[in-house]
């Protein structure tokens, strides 16, 4: 250890009480901040997830312009030969077509404008959670079956039950007229209002036949395991529909760019409150070390006098307080990755989370993203405002008179 | 030639209402190798004379030349590397740095000076057994008699071979025998090394080794006269 780094370590604890109390500080504000980032970053990944695996999957195929301007004519051509090329090249990855159109649902006793939604019913459970939210009746089974899943809303306001009849009119691929009769085999609950009144879904072999698209559809849902896998697979995608001309791959941010706004605004929300703990925490520091060089005023003024410039106790200055702010970093973020670690093990919730959860077929508990990101991204901060702390206190030191300095008692 | 040169020194403070006139047209010549002591009352001006010289105090009006080069011209950083390289210091309350230990005290400039760290330790151990410290190298300050901390002071002034030591008051604090052991120590350094001595002091004791006593009172040099040595 250098002569430098002894007499900085040394300082520390002249007075060790003070020293252990800002530490303390620091180690408080560092386990906190490891704690609170990383279940953000976990609620964040969850709501991605839970937003994504409700309906859009991670990345998407269309036809270019679809998603701006979703047109029964912008389909994809040969949409399951694709869709099952994709599944084979990404053993991981849930994959299933759909096709998209609108159209006037009739009852008995009334009739509504509904988004229609053709899907493969063997595949639609693992990139959709609208299968597992079917509480009345079951999901969709046979892909050309005359059958329609209906949001919970939507059957209130048709008068609709498990068995009854509707009638379907749209507008066919080719411009012409399409109808057909299906009936009710499933109502589901997703929680979304929007969803629940406005969404049904149909075998995507019988939208082909009745909206007459052959073997067109619109989209391909991919989903994936984790966000960490998004990247891996949307490479692969590309490699795949490369050269398919008018096909467009959108990852998640591109279908719902949304998300990431919402997720940057709370972001920013949260570093406010995190920025009144860190500024705390600036300020104690700059207190002890103030403190600090105004009690070693004499001692400063002798060494001034031997010859020493005052940069050289300046940095001798930040030298302490680097060592602080390491113990600080040091154990707080060891204490901070134990809580994250534990949570990220059992899960966080929070009382009524998981029947809220359970209700909508979403995970019950957030669990905390312990990565080197999220458990170093709140202490690096500290660690920095608490030099920035410092640097009030060692510039100081440049206006030391060495004969004022050793008058100090 | 002389390797101090004061001149027409005039320093005044400003005491509420007051003003005292701390040097008051004081000229001054020290020769290479002098044992010099400044006596004189409190506040006759001999920690002042010192600060001066040592570019601690500025100076209100006057010239310092130390080998022909003028002190009182030097900006801030080159009198720092003046004090670092070619003065040593001696105060009165010792002010060893408390959290280093004897050796790692006597270090501390010679490590500012850039000198290696097995330099570093080999003088440093070497003039605390001249200045009669050995064994005693890692004890802290506060483990030190004030004979020994004043020993270390020393050693830590002449460890780099200044060819100045100003030493304010340096056995104010220590007992006759320690005093003794103290001005010895001085007066070997003197002669062995040729090192120059400027001793403020009003101790008759320490007056007493002086080759050259100058008295001093209310800023004004009053007598300036050889001295034998018994």
């Amino acid at each position: 250890m250098t002569l430098n780094l002894r007499m900085a370590w040394r300082n520390l604890w002249r007075h060790s009480r003070r020293t252990w109390l800002t530490s303390t500080a620091m180690i408080f504000s560092n386990v906190l901040l490891v704690f609170m980032i990383s279940l953000q970053f976990g609620s964040y990944d969850m709501m991605i997830n839970n937003t994504l695996q409700a309906f859009s999957g991670h990345i998407q195929v269309q036809a270019k312009g679809f998603n701006d301007n979703p047109k029964m004519r912008s389909s994809v051509p040969a949409i399951l030969p694709l869709a099952d090329e994709l599944r084979g090249a990404m053993p991981g990855a849930h994959v299933a077509s759909r096709a998209t159109g609108f159209a006037l649902a009739s009852s008995e006793q009334r009739s509504f404008a509904i988004q229609l939604i053709g899907v493969q019913p063997e595949y639609e459970s693992s990139v959709s959670t609208i299968p597992g939210l079917v509480n009345q009746g079951r999901f969709l089974e046979d892909p050309y079956a005359p059958e329609i899943v209906i949001g919970a809303v939507m059957a209130r306001n048709l008068k609709v039950s498990i068995g009854d009849e509707i009638t379907l009119l749209g507008s066919g691929l080719d411009g012409s007229f399409a109808a057909g009769v299906v009936n009710v085999t499933g109502i589901f609950e997703s929680g979304s209002s929007e969803m629940d009144r406005g969404l049904a879904e149909v075998p995507l072999g019988y939208f082909q036949e009745t909206f007459f698209m052959g073997d067109h559809g619109h989209s391909i849902a991919i989903a994936v395991d984790s966000l960490d896998l998004v990247a891996a697979a949307l490479g692969q995608t590309q490699q795949r529909v490369e050269g398919k001309d008018g096909l467009a791959v959108l990852d998640w941010n591109a279908l719902h760019p949304g998300l990431k706004q919402a997720i940057q605004a709370d972001l920013s929300s949260a570093w406010f409150m995190y920025g009144v703990l860190i500024i705390l925490v600036a300020f104690s520091v700059l207190n002890t070390q103030l403190m600090s060089v105004l009690e070693r005023t004499r001692e400063f003024g002798v060494i001034t006098a031997l010859g020493v410039r005052p940069r050289k106790l300046a940095s001798l200055v930040m030298l302490e307080t680097v060592l602080m702010g390491l113990i600080g970093l040091g154990i707080g973020v060891f204490l901070g990755w134990l809580v994250a670690l534990y949570f990220n093990s059992v899960g966080f919730s929070y009382p009524g989370m998981q029947e809220v959860a359970e209700k909508f077929n979403l995970p019950g508990k957030m669990y905390p993203s312990v990565t080197v990101f999220s458990m170093m991204l709140g202490p690096s901060v500290v660690f920095l405002f608490c030099l920035l702390a410092a640097v009030y206190p060692a510039l100081r030191l440049f206006r030391l008179q060495p004969v004022e300095a050793m008058r100090a008692v | 030639m002389a390797e101090i040169k004061c001149i027409d020194l005039c320093k005044t403070y400003v005491q509420g209402d007051a003003t005292i006139k701390a040097l008051d047209h004081v000229t001054l010549d020290i020769e290479q190798g002098s044992f010099i002591c400044l006596s004189g009352p409190s506040g006759s001006g001999k920690t002042t004379l010192l600060n001066a010289i040592g570019g601690l105090d500025e100076l209100d009006s006057g010239e310092i030349s130390i080998n022909d080069e003028r002190v009182d011209l030097l900006s801030k950083g080159p009198l720092a590397d003046l004090r670092l390289h070619h003065i040593g210091f001696v105060f009165q309350a010792y002010n060893l740095i408390e959290v280093l230990t004897a050796r790692e005290n006597v270090e501390f400039v010679m490590q500012v000076q850039g000198v290696s760290a097995k330099q570093r330790k080999l003088k440093s151990m070497a003039i605390l057994k001249e200045v009669g410290l050995e064994g005693m190298e890692n004890r802290r300050p506060a483990q030190l008699s004030g004979g020994q901390q004043q020993r270390v002071a020393v050693a830590r002034a002449i460890v780099s071979q200044p060819k100045l030591v100003l030493a304010d008051e340096p056995t104010a604090n220590l007992d006759s025998v320690s005093a003794a052991h103290l001005m010895e120590l001085f007066c070997e350094l003197n002669q062995n090394h040729d090192v120059t001595f400027l001793i403020a002091t009003h101790d008759e004791r320490v007056m007493r080794y002086a080759e050259r006593l100058i008295r001093m009172q209310d800023g004004k040099v009053i007598s300036d006269e050889l001295q034998i040595n018994t």
